[in-house]
């Protein structure tokens, strides 16, 4: 019985080309696989370690992959998804964000002594998650990958069961989670109805061919109260400081920078390539909100990890800026952010893994004092990424709130670009009221020094390097993220520019 | 008769929805939420969609709320109590509810392009639903499998007990 028998059957089955455009996906499941089976043929101690290996070989071996993919763009399976700049770029970002957040929960693991197997699992797998989100071009497999993403980060944050606040968090992140998606799902529902489509590039087609309909813009807000509560952008954020706190501190990282660049990937096909501008001051009011909300919040923060929680929703507003300006800078503005915050919050978030020592004991502000004599080198470090958060030169940070900002300007957005030039000073002040505390009080409590393991050190160096480097030379980043910025929107459909002139132009007062 | 019905189906649904909110026990508000469901198959049919119809049943009718069932008798969950802040909720949802809802029946109302279309002009056949399932979702439908995967592997992770996963509490 051979295939040559069947010829229609074959030209129905997926091209090999098909499979090079998810190799990442299947490189990552296949590791998420070896991981959960490898952990119960292993004893705790020596599995911890060992298991934490193959995970960080699986993210690295999906980013290998991923080079593979890059060089078959086109789409796969019958326009599920595309491979183009824009969505290897998001490839590559999120899944060095996994293996960062690997290598800064080893250490992490031994002294919580978690559930390795399920641990790394679960975060291979929510990577294949957010990773077919940024490539994914058709609503119904956004939805998928999406879910996958978001279950698998209300798990992760219950992780530490023995504390109340990791189970609160877990609860509270699925209970409202759930309750978001059902908006997005609904938004996917009324856009089929609207446009008689589920593909993002039919659906785009549909509206350019007439008037859009009033439904199509109902399905685009309630897509944009799904997406804005992944991003925690006001006012869809009340549940990110209380899940901030519980969930494990690696997680946080994770959490704050994978699904939420995912989830802009996705806000910037469904807002850009649709194109619905109506959308507009939707857009602005939540980057006004996000921005003022969570710097003004993070002011009476002591807690860390709340403050950089605020810190975070700030920040998604920041970015929600250059979703209100036109859509090619406003596009490139929005990938060289997202890199940039995923460099500087990881890099802040695994000196906090590492200084809140067992048990995460060590959060408060107060615990912060003297840090710089203690641990110098961990301080310094830690100092270098609150001044990228804060947007001070030399580092991506700077670039990042540069971009956005500048791309604001020339969609004539004053106003909006006002706010967010106050909040970014509002916001200096708190960010350096950590430095502060670090380098200029004495230390009251006895708080123990342990050495930063290698796997740490590693986590920090490249954090450290990316920011420094996209502070330093944004220019190549800069350069492929508007390229494949021109590839997402293209500017010659004329529906696209003259539409964003037309309400960018409104919004002066 | 077929608008009878779809009134019927409707109003069934509708009721159920209701009385599934307004009703204290958790177990009638199970049984309500069948109502529901099995009122929704009955709408499914109506336009023609047979599969999605029978799957309603199998699947919501019949095996979820079995679970869900089963669940509550477990637990032995009692009656739910009032607090001040479900009388608040009350206050505020049930006005922002059918605002809400009210503004999306007007938005899909003034629709054009809402004509009707006679029932079996529109793919509903099985073979229409195997050709989009496993060939033009092909994909969407192989990646609910990592899922489901990881579903289940947080259901083990959260289920078990802690001293199994953890000795040293921080």
């Amino acid at each position: 019985m051979s295939v040559a028998f069947l010829p229609g059957v074959l030209q129905t089955l997926p091209q090999n080309a098909d499979y090079v455009r998810i190799l990442p996906e299947i490189v990552l499941s296949v590791f998420g696989m070896i991981v959960m089976v490898l952990e119960p043929l292993l004893d705790e101690k020596t599995g911890q370690k060992i298991l934490g290996l193959i995970a960080l070989a699986g993210a690295l071996a999906g980013l290998a992959a991923t080079w593979f993919m890059a060089q078959v763009p086109g789409v796969a399976f019958w326009n599920m998804i595309r491979v183009d700049g824009f969505s290897v770029f998001f490839h590559v970002l999120v899944i060095a964000i996994a293996a960062v957040v690997i290598l800064s929960s080893y250490e992490y693991m031994a002294v919580q002594r978690i559930r390795a197997g399920e641990y790394y699992a679960l975060i291979l797998f929510g990577t294949v998650g957010v990773a077919l989100m940024s490539s994914a071009v058709e609503l119904v497999l956004i939805f998928i990958a999406l879910e996958i993403s978001s279950i698998s980060s209300y798990v992760l944050a219950g992780f530490r069961r023995h504390e109340a606040a990791s189970a609160e968090s877990s609860l509270k992140y699925f209970l409202l989670g759930s309750f978001a998606t059902a908006f997005f799902l609904y938004g996917v529902a009324l856009m089929f109805g609207a446009t008689g489509s589920t593909n993002i590039d039919l659906i785009a087609q549909a509206l350019r061919a007439g008037p859009i309909p009033l439904l199509a813009f109902v399905a685009v807000a309630l897509m944009f109260v799904g997406l804005g509560f992944k991003v925690a952008a006001a006012p869809f954020h009340i549940w990110t400081p209380d899940v901030y706190e519980g969930a494990p501190a690696p997680i946080v990282g994770f959490m704050s920078t994978a699904p939420k660049a995912a989830a802009f990937a996705v806000l910037l096909r469904v807002v850009f390539v649709i194109n619905v501008h109506a959308i507009f001051w939707v857009i602005w009011i939540a980057a006004a909100l996000s921005m003022t909300l969570g710097n003004v919040s993070a002011f009476v923060q002591d807690n860390v990890k709340r403050l950089l929680a605020y810190s975070s929703i700030a920040h998604a507003g920041y970015v929600l800026v250059a979703f209100a300006a036109a859509p090619q800078l406003g596009t490139s503005a929005v990938m060289f952010y997202t890199a940039a915050y995923a460099a500087m919050n990881l890099g802040a978030f695994a000196v906090v893994t590492h200084f809140a020592n067992a048990g995460e004991r060590y959060v408060t502000l107060e615990d912060y004092e003297g840090l710089g004599r203690s641990s110098p080198l961990l301080a310094a470090t830690l100092t270098i990424f609150l001044l990228s958060l804060i947007g001070i030169p030399m580092t991506g940070g700077f670039f990042a709130k540069f971009y956005v900002f500048s791309a604001a300007v020339k969609a004539n957005l004053i106003w909006l670009t006002i706010i967010g030039v106050l909040n970014s000073g509002v916001g200096a002040y708190y960010y350096l009221r950590i430095i502060v505390m670090m380098y200029m009080r004495e230390s009251r409590k006895e708080i123990p020094v342990t050495p930063t393991p290698l796997a740490l050190r590693v986590a920090l160096a490249v954090c450290l390097v990316a920011t420094l480097y996209l502070g330093l030379f944004p220019g190549r980043v800069l350069q492929y993220a508007q390229d494949s910025a021109q590839q997402l929107v293209p500017q010659t459909s004329p529906g696209v520019t003259s539409s964003a002139k037309v309400h960018t132009a409104t919004e002066t007062f | 008769m077929h608008l009878f019905l779809f009134l019927m189906f409707g109003a069934v649904c509708v009721g159920g929805a209701i009385n599934l909110l307004a009703q204290r026990h958790p177990i009638t508000s199970a049984l309500s939420l069948i109502a529901v469901m099995a009122a929704l198959a009955g709408e499914y049919l109506l336009l023609g969609a047979e599969f999605v119809a029978a799957v309603q049943v199998i699947v919501y009718a019949g095996a979820i709320m079995v679970l869900f069932v089963f669940v509550i008798m477990l637990l032995n969950a009692g009656e739910e109590e009032q607090t001040k802040g479900s009388r608040v909720a009350i206050l505020l949802g049930v006005p922002g509810m059918l605002t809400g809802g009210l503004l999306i029946g007007w938005v899909v109302l003034r629709h054009s392009g809402t004509e009707s279309v006679p029932i079996g002009a529109l793919p509903g056949h099985p073979t229409d639903i195997a050709q989009l399932l496993f060939h033009d979702f092909l994909l969407p439908f192989e990646v609910t499998s990592v899922l489901i995967l990881i579903a289940i592997m947080g259901a083990v992770v959260l289920a078990s007990k802690p001293e199994a996963s953890a000795g040293k509490v921080g």
